[in-house]
């Protein structure tokens, strides 16, 4: 999960310097790597890959800012069982 | 060029469409000139549940998929673009920022009276400073109790002469959080704005926030994640909504173009024999199947829920406004001097046409993105070639 996530991060990252290197825990958004439309695409993205429900008190960028809180993140829903909660 | 649609989808379709000839075409001039869009054609759309036309059945709307949905708009658009605008803020912008980011008693709340058209909805991100630059925006909210008082003054709002819920964006500070707030709140007041170029019946008018006072109850999604998620989500769903129109709009102009020149005669023959008019239909004729094809393939990644469905719209929208803008000088160029005259509706066209360059993120936002995705996908293995 953690390498289909972070390759997905890193196909859309805004940066174009092939020395600049990111970490898993690297808040993404505030480091400026991605722009803010990108937390809309990645949410589409982790409920179509994981197959997990994000409900709308998840949507937090909290929950999203690195690599590692989108591992947590998921693991987290896939314990609770998709999520559950509708949007 | 013929999309296939199950039996349902494709009803309502063709349904809009006849519409969108007999109630909507036939008073799209003189709604520009009085600068009305009227209660009743709203509640008719509203009958034909176009309103809500993307909402799951559950909630009241149509439950259309977004390949069906951008072939409604199209064809609400050819009508009247002033009711495709409306389809557009109420509920792609707004309704579906609702269904996506709202709460299990803001959807109940809501989405059943927006799908009726009971409740009109308009969304409010631009000021008079902050255009392109959306997330700069200085409307401002402050604790005030355990609600929130609003202040600020928002541009460019569409339909909210006539909105009963406003989607608007606020900040405190760093954060950006987004507000359901009623028309009939105390403080909120409408200035329309005159003297426009197009969307003249769409009531667009200035929004102004005076110290309104709102609940906890009224933020959509969560404090602080406005811009990220709800401004992001509902720009992406207008966009969508604008790309389609952009097909609607270059096909109106398409037929206008060539009616004409099937008809009109010069030195002896149809100007539709000439050469250099059959150019302009040509490129006419590709830029419809270029710009329907982008949007088809968008809406059909949006059905899949593709991570790249985003720029995938991004591009059909940036295209299709462009391509709407280019056919629709090209018809009032084929129209020569009556193409001047509100007697036909190519000019009308190429003005409204301008707009869709405009909205949801100009041409040139749109290329900021659609450029960074050219760097960040092409060219990494072919290097050095």
């Amino acid at each position: 999960m953690r390498e289909k996530i972070r390759a997905m991060v890193e196909s859309n990252l805004n940066i174009f310097n092939s020395g600049v290197q990111f970490s898993d825990d690297d808040n993404i958004f505030r480091k400026g790597f991605v722009d803010s439309l990108f937390a809309v695409q990645l949410i589409a993205y982790l409920e179509a890959e994981f197959g997990i429900k994000v409900a709308n008190k998840d949507l937090d960028i909290n929950n999203f800012h690195s690599v590692n809180k989108m591992v947590s993140f998921v693991e987290r829903k896939r314990q609770e069982g998709t999520g559950g909660a509708s949007r | 060029m013929k999309i296939e649609l199950d039996d349902r989808q494709r009803r309502v379709v063709d349904e809009a469409g006849d519409f969108a000839r007999t109630v909507l075409a036939p008073r799209a001039r003189e709604n520009e000139e009085s600068g009305v869009f009227p209660r009743n054609v709203i509640s008719q759309m509203g009958e034909r549940g176009y309103l809500g036309a993307t909402l799951p059945q559950a909630h009241g709307g149509l439950g259309l998929d977004p390949v069906a949905y951008g072939l409604l708009v199209a064809e609400i658009e050819k009508g009247d673009c002033s009711a495709s605008r409306l389809l557009t803020v109420h509920l792609a912008l707004v309704a579906e920022a609702i269904h996506k980011c709202g709460s299990e008693s803001q959807i109940r709340k809501w989405l059943p009276r927006i799908a009726r058209g009971e409740t009109i909805c308009a969304f409010g991100l631009t000021e008079p400073e902050h255009g392109s630059d959306a997330a700069g925006i200085q409307t401002a909210y402050t604790a005030h109790g355990s609600d929130f008082r609003i202040n600020g003054r928002k541009r460019w709002i569409t339909f909210s002469g006539i909105a009963d819920l406003l989607l608007v964006m606020a900040r405190n500070g760093e954060a950006v959080s987004a507000f359901l707030i009623e028309r009939e709140t105390p403080g909120v007041s409408v200035e329309p704005q005159k003297g426009l170029m197009a969307g003249r019946a769409c009531h667009i008018c200035e929004v102004i926030l005076n110290d309104v006072i709102v609940g906890k109850e009224n933020i959509l999604g969560q404090a602080g994640q406005g811009f990220t998620y709800v401004a992001n989500t509902a720009l992406d769903h207008g966009r969508y909504s604008i790309a389609w129109g952009g097909v609607g709009l270059a096909e109106a102009a398409l037929n206008a173009m060539v009616s004409y020149a099937r008809t009109r005669k010069q030195f002896g023959q149809s100007i539709g024999s000439f050469q250099l008019v059959r150019e302009m239909i040509a490129e006419a004729v590709v830029g419809v199947y270029a710009a329907k094809s982008l949007c088809w393939r968008a809406g059909e990644m949006r059905k899949a829920a593709a991570a790249d469905a985003i720029i995938e719209t991004t591009i059909a929208k940036h295209f299709s406004a462009g391509t709407a803008f280019r056919i629709a000088c090209d018809a009032v160029q084929v129209h020569g001097g009556n193409g001047f005259t509100s007697e036909y509706p190519v000019e009308r066209y190429m003005r409204e046409a301008k707009v869709l360059e405009i909205i949801e993120g100009t041409s040139q936002i749109q290329q900021m993105m659609i450029s960074m995705h050219g760097l960040r996908r092409f060219g990494r293995t072919h290097a050095h070639r």
